[in-house]
């Protein structure tokens, strides 16, 4: 074979070892003993404004082992999420930085996991992000260069085998990362979703955040069809829930938002209340919810995410009993306490 | 609906040509080796183009995931899923970027339990080289230059690795201790 393009690309001769799988994660150690784990969602804001970053991590900071910094959100361009991350790391908050397949190629993915690496950032959640066309650049041009499934198989191989996607060996030491992707239970087709999730295990995923659950019933199946396929005991799984601030929210998450499922009562519990008793409203149904899928097996955690209300967290929480956090033995990290 | 899930959503007959045409394409290894990739492409993809974007909307990826995924087209993906579908499908099953279209993953994996691949469903696909991009598919299917999955991996890995022992998988088979 003499062509431009070669016929056989080598693997490389002997395949390193490095034995690492995320230890410095407090979120890890958390799970691997067996606590009830919480994450929450930050959004970074639009303006390049290290103020309201600091604000929304004052609000949130004592809630969760970790804190799931957006990879711009919605296909909106926000301030990068690796930049937020290592705020969150100097603040002694844990983050776990998202990457999305949207808007690097793999060439610009692992660069920034390598960034990600220097700061010590020890979570890293992998998906293939919303379309652009769903954003404020629907003009430009998507990258999906790789898919999740191939992004979270090249942070574990750089990880467990301290090489590059292309297969050469990353020079000094591996990035070590506690390694995350995400499912969504309710999009079609629903029996596919579970063996989806397999098939992100195998890549290297060791725990998956899911879509926001309102649809519960839904939900307990899917967990159902993953217990039985053994999946949980290879994965730990954080349900997602989060509070609705109005009706009017409720109804456009359900009928705009890509990939949700918000069964009607939600809306019509909302519906008609003042600003304030809707409020307070959406708070409970999040903690019902809550409360129903920590009862699920094969639930390890919650992931809340309060999409652009980061003041309901705290109550959210509290009302859950899942504030303060546990302490862990050994902590490096002592945690700090809430401000309020 | 398109005129192409006729006989998208019946793959018998699809099923049945493509196992004639691999075969050929296998017994032709030794001449593509001689010419080479791509003066091979230059020969066999005029012939397949026109196949291929007539039945599926070939997209040209030269890597091709046809019978992987139920004879349907996966690079027809507006996010270019080689592992779908994603979790922004509509509750009817449509494309979230593209309204009027079928999830190509949601179609595939229908169309693939009418199959005798049924169980590649489970296969993890690996990246698209994007060198091959314009290719003969056919070329690269013969060369076995379609399947090399990057890194460290020297194999296409199976999701049954993840699932417990006695896992009833699309097939009906079930999954066994040393089974991958």
């Amino acid at each position: 074979m003499n062509g431009a393009i070669p016929l056989v690309e080598k693997a490389p001769p002997a395949i390193t070892q490095t034995g690492l799988n995320g230890a410095n994660s407090r979120l890890a150690r958390m799970l691997r003993a067996g606590e009830f784990a919480v994450c929450v969602e930050i959004s970074p804001p639009v303006g390049p404004n290290p103020e309201a970053i600091q604000r929304e991590m004052n609000t949130l900071r004592g809630y969760a082992e970790a804190y799931n910094v957006t990879d711009n959100q919605s296909a909106m361009v926000h301030v990068s999420s690796l930049a937020v991350s290592i705020m969150l790391m100097q603040a002694g908050m844990e983050p776990v930085v998202q990457f999305t397949c949207r808007d690097r190629n793999r060439l610009g993915l692992q660069s920034d996991l390598l960034g990600a690496a220097v700061f010590g950032i020890p979570n890293v959640l992998a998906l293939s992000g919303d379309h652009p066309i769903w954003g404020d650049h629907p003009q430009c041009k998507a990258v999906y260069e790789i898919d999740s499934m191939n992004l979270i198989r090249t942070i574990r191989m750089m990880r467990d085998n301290q090489v590059f996607e292309n297969g050469k060996t990353i020079p000094k030491r591996a990035p070590d990362f506690f390694i995350g992707a995400v499912e969504n239970p309710f999009a079609p087709p629903f029996d596919y979703r579970p063996t989806r999730l397999a098939k992100k295990i195998v890549a290297g995923a060791q725990f998956i955040q899911t879509q926001l659950i309102y649809n519960v019933p839904r939900f307990r199946e899917f967990m159902k069809r993953v217990v039985d396929m053994g999946l949980h005991e290879q994965v730990y799984i954080l349900a997602g829930v989060g509070p609705v601030r109005s009706a009017r929210v409720a109804e456009y998450m359900g009928t705009q938002v890509a990939g949700m499922d918000v069964p009607d009562w939600v809306a019509k519990r909302l519906e008609g209340l003042s600003k304030e008793d809707a409020a307070k409203a959406g708070i409970d149904i999040c903690c019902e919810v809550a409360n129903e899928v920590r009862e699920i097996e094969g639930v390890s955690g919650l992931h809340i995410m309060a999409v652009s209300w980061p003041a309901a967290v705290p109550e959210v929480a509290r009302n859950l009993g899942l504030y303060p956090r546990p302490v862990l033995e050994g902590d490096p990290i002592p945690e700090a306490t809430a401000s309020s | 609906m398109p005129v192409r899930d006729i006989w998208q959503d019946r793959p018998a007959v699809l099923v049945w040509t493509w196992e004639a045409t691999a075969a050929v394409l296998r017994f032709m290894r030794p001449v593509f080796e001689k010419l080479g990739m791509e003066q091979s492409s230059k020969i066999v993809k005029p012939p397949e183009e026109l196949v291929k974007h007539m039945l599926f909307n070939c997209q040209d990826c030269a890597q091709c995931l046809l019978h992987y995924n139920g004879m349907t087209c996966p690079m027809n993906c507006p996010k270019n899923l080689r592992n779908g579908p994603c979790g922004g499908v509509r509750l009817n099953g449509k494309c979230e970027v593209k309204p009027e279209m079928d999830c190509v993953w949601v179609l595939g994996i229908e169309r693939i339990q009418k199959t005798p691949y049924i169980n590649e469903m489970y296969r993890l696909n690996p990246p698209v080289d994007w060198r091959l991009e314009g290719q003969a598919s056919w070329v690269t299917y013969a060369l076995e230059r379609d399947v090399i999955p990057t890194g460290t991996d020297t194999t296409v890995r199976y999701a049954t690795e993840a699932m417990a022992d006695g896992t009833v998988l699309a097939d009906g088979s079930v999954v066994a201790k040393g089974d991958a």
